[in-house]
């Protein structure tokens, strides 16, 4: 067996290399980062008709070789090193054959590296309609290469270039443009220089701005011995070489590449017309965010619910089929719940993913970058970061996610880091409970005090992100060349392919790269509150049981029995019409030694759940969370709830030993509970506005840690964000609660 | 001299040249070279940013950037 050819995909944006690449590689693709930078790196394996194995690595879309993104850097810093594992030994150049005047400019360029290029143009379904035509042959000829005409979308000419890679050896290498004539008395100088050397790879050493070169920079500027080129020189080579470029180019296509300008202009025009309209543009993009927004935050409960379902019954299972014990619980609270925890967020980033590449493959995307930019400037966003802040009001997970497509990496990183402020839907419970407990019923205008309370907590979360953004913009130093310039793409049907690959391998991402992370928490979470090192913990049961024996229940469970059972009396009545039926008095005292057999169990579960590690931290924390208004108990749900915010609700009901999940009950279970004084509710406005606003800021959620760590490729951000956030909202929930009380 | 910020919707220019040498390359390479013929398709509801084909690459560029191309306007009798 020989070995596998490298061969490496590059072209325009737009041009449809993402399918060429689906097309040549199928499922066998992989996906990561290129070490240290946060640029995807995509690499598949292609079969050759013989049988022998391509590599094909997919670069980064890129208009040029002259870099000014970390994106395009990766390009030429990979043909620029030999010795580079992924160096290829040909170079397939994707073009659209509507824009194939400005795709050869890239394609000259690679040439001119002296790399073997074959040329695909491809889009050769769209030639008729546009009045396109060509020939291939004198085109071949002119060009110095070999071109395969094809049309992902129809699924045509894949097998060409199949062919053409194989037989990469017989491809030309010669350059298409001579670098010297770029100006030629300097360059004459540089080739004295350096007699060995490639002019035009010289020339890249020069101007462009990257990490790896083959021939340091310094070396040149003393060994050319004349005083080198300023900035704005080499500039204007540079704009002399694009000159020169498309020279070559307008020659190569005068005859053979012919369009016929009457050919229908139609669509693009048409629907730019309304989808850009200043009305109905923004009634448009409105109208795509709302069925956004509901599939991530209504449809996907559904497959969510499910999830969560069979997680916590496979949980069950395990346990009444493996013996009890640690490693039982490990699996089945530990690690099972853990992996549900992962694999409950699937939906919701499914759909935005599956939303987001039809925005983007049929081309509307730059239209709302185009309708949205001015609106963001002052922020430092751009108009790419609409999306993922929106969707974020769903959850921050898959926004984070969706911020890849935003090629600044400052505005970037700026729209990742404010994401978490926007009011996810796992806030919401904890939102709604508070508020149905400290927010007075009432309206004002019509308009009921809860419902403005929660809207002004997503108003809140907005503004907030808002404003950190326009802070980060001044703050964080980050030169970031890229400039504003959005193609403005064709109007296309989305390739369902395409839109499948992409949903599929954004979930991947997630549930391989944030889930470990999430795993590992989460395990770590269940630990401290499932175990503890104290007497009190280990013997649980018994303390409780003696407890109960001495005391009796709770006030609270025996209130709870109470209510359970006379309300059972309530539905006898109904039913049988009569004042008390004698047979049930016996289903009575089974129904109350029933409840009272539960109520044991939970206060069993509160006493260990108070005397775990969590516990304890919990009471440790107790002086620092007492400014705010609560006391130890909401201290262990502030923990625990590190892990996910709802979780917040679902601890209290634990700790205050309510067995149900029905949130009437905990919420009434809630407003029973008085401070130290004992004669407040814990839970009053002052310590509820202050433990909203604490949620509304706090980095309460370990999934967009993880994922934040992913999407940055460095902990420095999520744990930058953290402590922010945290002390923030520390701040923030501090001074209400001080004001209010 | 007139530049792209001139061009009413629909409206064509011939590139003269630049009023700034450093404009970005990228301007250059999409296509945008003294010759070539500018047309404003759209502007933003926010007059910025402005949408522009030239030499048929469909690009939108913020009103900064508009104002360093200059041109001569193409004046269309065909056009309403």
């Amino acid at each position: 067996m020989s070995k596998s050819i490298k061969v490496a995909l590059i072209g325009n944006p737009n041009t449809g290399k993402t399918s060429v690449f689906n097309q040549l590689t199928g499922l066998k693709q992989k996906v990561g980062n290129y070490p240290g930078i946060t640029v995807e790196k995509k690499v598949g394996v292609c079969k050759l008709p013989s049988g022998q194995k391509a590599q094909i690595l997919d670069l980064p879309g890129t208009y040029s070789l002259n870099t000014t993104s970390l994106d395009e850097s990766v390009v030429v810093e990979l043909l620029l090193n030999k010795n580079d594992k992924d160096f290829p030994d040909v170079a397939v150049v994707v073009s659209d054959v509507e824009n194939l005047k400005r795709n050869l400019l890239l394609f000259t360029q690679i040439k001119d590296l002296r790399i073997p290029a074959i040329l695909v143009v491809n889009m050769a379904d769209r030639m008729s309609r546009k009045g396109i035509s060509l020939d291939l042959a004198a085109m071949e000829q002119k060009l110095d290469t070999k071109i395969a005409l094809v049309s992902t979308r129809k699924g045509r000419g894949i097998d060409h270039i199949k062919e053409l890679i194989e037989n990469y050896k017989s491809l030309p290498n010669k350059p298409n443009i001579d670098t010297s004539r770029i100006a030629p008395e300097y360059f004459s100088r540089l080739q004295k220089a350096f007699p060995n050397e490639d002019l035009y790879k010289l020339w890249m050493v020069i101007t462009q701005d990257v990490n790896f070169m083959p021939i340091e920079k310094k070396r040149i500027q003393d060994a050319t011995s004349f005083s080198t080129k300023s900035k704005t020189e080499l500039k204007k080579l540079q704009h002399r070489e694009t000159v020169l470029r498309y020279q070559f180019i307008n020659s190569a296509l005068k005859e053979t590449y012919k369009v016929d300008f009457n050919a229908a202009k139609g669509l693009r025009a048409s629907l730019d017309k309304i989808l850009t309209h200043k009305v109905f543009g923004y009634v448009i993009f409105f109208a795509i965010l709302l069925l956004i927004f509901q599939a991530i935050f209504d449809w996907s409960t559904y497959p969510m619910d499910f999830i969560d379902e069979q997680f916590a019954n496979a949980g069950e299972w395990l346990k009444s089929t493996l013996p009890s014990g640690v490693f039982t619980d490990l699996l089945a609270e530990g690690i099972l719940a853990g992996i549900g925890g992962i694999v409950i967020f699937i939906p919701q980033i499914a759909f935005l993913f599956l939303f987001i590449s039809l925005l983007e493959e049929s081309g509307y995307m730059s239209r709302v970058v185009f309708l949205m930019d001015k609106l963001m400037r002052p922020f430092g966003l751009s108009g790419k970061s609409v999306v993922p802040l929106i969707s974020g009001t769903a959850c921050a997970i898959p926004a984070v996610m969706a911020t890849r497509t935003i090629e600044n990496w400052k505005e970037r990183l700026i729209t990742i880091l404010v994401t978490p402020f926007t009011t996810c839907s796992a806030r919401l419970p904890v939102y709604l409970i508070l508020i149905a407990l400290v927010i007075p019923d009432g309206r004002i205008l019509g308009l009921s005090y809860q419902a403005l309370t929660l809207m002004l907590l997503y108003l809140l979360g907005f503004g907030m992100a808002i404003f950190s953004a326009s802070i980060l913009n001044k703050i964080l130093k980050i030169r970031s060349r890229s400039l504003f310039m959005v193609e403005m793409p064709t109007y296309r049907l989305p390739l369902i392919k395409n839109v499948a690959y992409t949903v599929l391998e954004k979930t991947k991402s997630f549930v391989f790269g944030a889930g470990k992370i999430i795993l590992a928490i989460s395990i770590i979470l269940w630990f401290l509150g499932s175990n503890g090192s104290s007497e009190d913990f280990k013997n649980a049961e018994e303390v409780v049981s003696q407890r109960i024996e001495a005391e009796g229940l709770s006030p609270y469970s025996k209130n709870y029995i109470q209510n359970n059972i006379d309300s059972y009396i309530e539905i006898r009545k109904i039913q049988s019409g009569e004042v008390m039926p004698k047979a049930s008095l016996d289903s009575i005292q089974l129904l109350t030694a029933d409840l009272e057999q539960r109520a044991k169990a939970q206060e069993i579960a509160s006493h260990k759940l108070e005397h775990s590690y969590i516990g304890y931290a919990g009471k440790a924390i107790e002086p620092v969370v007492k400014p705010l208004g609560y006391d130890w108990k909401i201290g262990i749900a502030v923990l625990t709830s590190f892990a996910a915010r709802e979780v917040f609700v679902g601890t209290l009901a634990t700790i205050y030993s309510v067995g149900s999940d029905e949130e009437e009950t905990i919420k009434n279970r809630m407003a029973a509970e008085l401070d130290e004084t004992g004669k407040k509710p814990l839970f009053n406005l002052a310590s509820g506005i202050s433990l909203m606003l604490f949620y509304a800021f706090a980095m309460q959620c370990m999934s967009t840690l993880a994922i934040v760590k992913r999407e940055t490729n460095s902990w420095k951000w999520p744990l930058l964000q953290l402590v922010f956030m945290s002390v923030f909202a520390y701040l923030v929930a501090l001074t209400a609660f001080q004001i209010l009380n | 001299m007139a530049t792209v910020l001139d061009l009413k919707q629909g409206q064509t220019g011939i590139i003269k040249e630049f009023s700034d040498l450093t404009l970005p390359i990228k301007l250059l390479e999409l296509g945008c070279l003294p010759g070539n013929t500018v047309e404003v398709v759209q502007v933003a509801p926010l007059k910025d940013p402005i949408y522009i084909n030239v030499n048929g690459s469909h690009i939108a560029i913020r009103r900064s950037l508009a104002l360093q191309i200059e041109l001569e306007i193409e004046e269309d009798p065909t056009s309403v």
